[in-house]
């Protein structure tokens, strides 16, 4: 049984091939790690299972249902999965209680005290109680991917993608976005992580996959990936990695 | 003293700071002496000018003045009137507009190349112009419905015009929202228009405020021109004045009054900015 089914995806800009013929399945609850150096296509396949960006070849099944066929209704897929950006993109004229109630609201129909109770819990249980009616621009970048988060997670999504969340963040901030994550995946949501994070990919996948020009090149657990990776490209990616930590 | 409580200032501190007041004293005082000797310089230009006596008695007289003001006024209220009545048109459809210019569905494609026509149209032809043909060429059609008011048909011709323009800055300000505003909306299931309505338009319309007063003074300032299609409002009573009494006083009554209007209007635009930078800080 698989949640997310992607076969042999494409996608073109301009004259550049950016995903060449990808396939990958998601399992209910599990964790996918996507790594690879940028411009390896992590974030554009994230952006195509949205459907922000729509595929030149292929399939993606979302609990066996084509949603790259022309006809579906791309609204009603995307109420299915939550989306975390690197830029947190929340939204500025809003108070952060607001930018979590307008989903569930405005989409799911949810009525206002409960939209507001369910946001403000979620809130307590990643330490934000107090922000809940502060503006982003008044929170640290680690409080606002959190709150990003949180707003992902608020219409109870079947899947969330994370993508490069913790990018923008200054290092002392990032273990707090991490914690939420793990969080996460303890209560069992199933999510894929475009990440340059190796000690958290390592940490939190069940599968990690390693993205290279459109291909995904290797896949396997993290024990597999990070200690005996098959490809040389692999290997090579990984060193290189490491030795940007240690300067 | 907030922050620095039970700090006691160093020497240096302290006397750093009473140079700066010492300092900011002489820049005040300099202001205010070169601004009075700029005025006495104005003054003494103007009225020793060849003329001044002749402008004098025909632009600053009291008697003219007092004389011409009930009129004056009262045609300026037919002005504000106009522009009271015109500019929540002017909002709308100029919102209307740049609206239809962002749906990218093909069933509206009519639509879309309209609104282009439209302020093409409006936006290219001047002002004056629009309020003679709409106030002469509209009733000639005799069409049922269609106004025989003066004011009406100026108000037609003011909201045409304004529109186009207004629509423009609509769309510029949409055009500012980063695109990650969308995604980020799209991505939580929200449609296209609700996207708009609660993520987009909110934050579009706040940056265009200030321009949109803008254009609200500058229409303010227009009302005058429809008394080419005989309206009687402030500067046609002024004119109306001017022409029997051979003064020019009564000009200045009406240049006086569209000062005062469009003053508050000007501080309307700063309160609302420092009242979002508020919010933003709060």
């Amino acid at each position: 049984m698989t949640l997310l089914r992607i076969e042999n995806v494409w996608k073109r800009y301009h004259d550049h091939d950016v995903l060449r013929g990808v396939d990958l399945a998601v399992r209910p609850h599990e964790v996918v790690c996507l790594i690879g150096s940028s411009g390896s296509g992590k974030s554009t396949l994230l952006r195509c299972v949205n459907l922000l960006e729509t595929v030149d070849d292929g399939v993606i099944y979302l609990d066996d249902q084509d949603i790259t066929a022309v006809r579906t209704d791309a609204d009603e897929v995307r109420k299915r999965i939550g989306m975390v950006f690197q830029a947190y993109n929340l939204f500025p004229h809003m108070t952060v209680l607001e930018n979590i109630c307008l989903a569930p609201r405005k989409v799911h129909k949810v009525g206002r005290s409960r939209a507001e109770g369910d946001a403000r819990d979620l809130l307590a249980r990643f330490g934000l109680a107090d922000k809940a009616n502060a503006y982003p621009d008044r929170l640290s970048g680690g409080q606002q991917q959190r709150v990003a988060i949180i707003r992902a997670l608020a219409t109870q999504p079947r899947l969330i993608l994370l993508d490069e969340v913790t990018s923008a963040l200054d290092p002392a901030l990032v273990t707090d976005v991490l914690g939420v994550i793990r969080e996460l995946k303890e209560g069992g949501m199933t999510m894929i992580l475009a990440t340059h994070e190796m000690g958290f990919a390592r940490e939190i996948a069940d599968t990690v996959c390693f993205l290279d020009g459109g291909v995904l090149l290797e896949r396997g657990t993290p024990e597999e990936i990070f200690t005996a990776p098959r490809e040389p490209r692999t290997r090579e990616f990984l060193r290189s990695v490491l030795e940007s930590r240690r300067l | 003293m907030k922050g620095t409580a039970g700090r006691v200032k160093s020497e240096r501190q302290v006397e750093r700071e009473k140079l700066r007041r010492k300092r900011a004293l002489r820049s005040g005082s300099i202001a205010s002496a070169s601004t009075f000797v700029f005025l006495v310089l104005v003054v003494l230009l103007i009225t020793n000018s060849p003329g001044w006596d002749r402008v004098r008695e025909t632009f600053f007289s009291w008697e003219a003045f007092t004389e011409a003001l009930p009129d004056v006024v009262a045609g300026f209220w037919t002005n504000i009137q106009i522009f009271l009545i015109a500019e929540p048109l002017i909002l709308l459809i100029g919102l209307l507009i740049a609206l239809v210019r962002e749906v990218k569905a093909p069933v509206f494609f009519p639509l879309r190349a309209l609104a282009v026509v439209y302020v093409d149209v409006f936006r290219g032809v001047p002002t004056l112009l629009i309020i003679l043909l709409v106030g002469f060429g509209l009733p000639a059609l005799q069409l049922q419905g269609v106004p025989k008011d003066e004011i009406a048909l100026g108000v037609i011709a003011l909201t045409l015009s304004y529109s186009a323009y207004v629509a423009e800055v609509f769309r510029a300000g949409i055009g500012t929202v980063h695109p990650s505003q969308r995604s980020a909306a799209r991505s939580l299931g929200l449609s296209h228009g609700q996207t708009m309505r609660h993520v987009v338009l909110p934050q579009a319309v706040r940056r265009v405020v200030p321009p949109l007063l803008n254009d609200f003074v500058s229409l303010q300032k227009d009302t005058a021109l429809v008394s080419t299609i005989g309206v009687i409002e402030s500067l046609r009573q002024a004119q109306i004045y001017a022409s029997s009494k051979f003064n020019y006083t009564p000009y200045l009554v009406a240049a006086l009054l569209f000062i005062l209007l469009t003053i508050p209007m000007a501080r309307f635009t700063d309160y609302l900015a420092a009242r979002s930078e508020r919010r933003r800080g709060a």
